[in-house]
């Protein structure tokens, strides 16, 4: 798994690539840990190329989206979910927690 | 004539084993004859299953292996993971709580949740002195 990070003007985009499991989900938490901690809590998650992520990985997404939604000054937002990854997390009732875009731009935008 | 195949790979007890178990078990899954959605379904169960018993029946990375075996029939995979952990049993975890608020939101039990939801059959054994071996089987939807 490789993470980056671009900060743009209005929020965060962070990418990750690959999987998302027990062994890499550390290094998701990092940079989004890296990202709040400079008191920055407008976050999109850009999955278009996360093929398979556990529930760590969601733990993750949980966790930042609490630090975010904490005294409204922000919001954890995911894009580009895959079909199969979004099932699984509508299963165990975690994709209420999160707002869905199928478009980057639109997701940026809607900070 | 579709043939029977069964093979057995030993992992190390670690989160860098579970890229390998998934590459092992999806083209198992694969050869079966299972679709996208199905095979997925059976890589995260077993995923959620190995890290519970690395962190569960071992607590903790390093400490013993895990042994996975495919089973493939036409249209059909079942995935046997034994350990030598602690018993473990499933039916103590409790449910997760799927409609709390986001600042009550709890991470236990979800994992073993979704094995249940995800494959079609699950059944779990433990041997005293021996350990663990959870039977998962997944067929074609």
């Amino acid at each position: 798994m490789e993470v980056t990070t671009i900060q743009h003007k209005r929020c965060d985009v962070i990418k990750a690539t690959g999987r998302v499991d027990s062994y890499t989900s550390p290094d998701l938490e990092k940079s989004m840990n890296t990202i709040t901690e400079a008191g920055r809590y407008k976050i999109v998650f850009d999955m278009s190329e996360v093929d398979f992520m556990s529930s760590k990985g969601w733990w993750v997404l949980i966790e930042t989206q609490k630090k975010c939604k904490r005294y409204k000054r922000g919001e954890l937002i995911l894009v580009n979910v895959k079909e199969e990854i979004r099932a699984s997390l509508d299963l165990v009732g975690m994709g209420s927690y999160f707002k869905i875009f199928d478009d980057l731009t639109k997701a940026v935008g809607s900070f | 004539m579709f043939n029977q195949v069964k093979n057995t790979v030993t992992f190390p007890g670690r989160y860098d084993s579970l890229a390998s178990i998934s590459d092992f078990v999806g083209k198992a899954a694969t050869e079966a004859g299972l679709d996208h959605k199905s095979v997925y379904a059976v890589l995260l169960a077993v995923d959620e299953a190995c890290c519970n018993i690395i962190d569960h029946a071992y607590g903790g990375e390093g400490i013993g292996d895990v042994q996975c075996t495919v089973d493939v029939r036409e249209g059909e995979i079942t995935v046997i993971l034994e350990d030598r952990g602690q018993p473990f049993n499933p039916e103590k975890v409790r449910a997760p709580n799927l409609n709390a608020p986001l600042d009550k939101v709890k991470s236990r039990g979800a994992g073993l949740f979704l094995i249940r939801k995800m494959m079609d059959k699950v059944h779990y054994e433990s041997t005293p002195g021996f350990g663990n071996t959870l039977i998962l089987q997944k067929r074609r939807s």
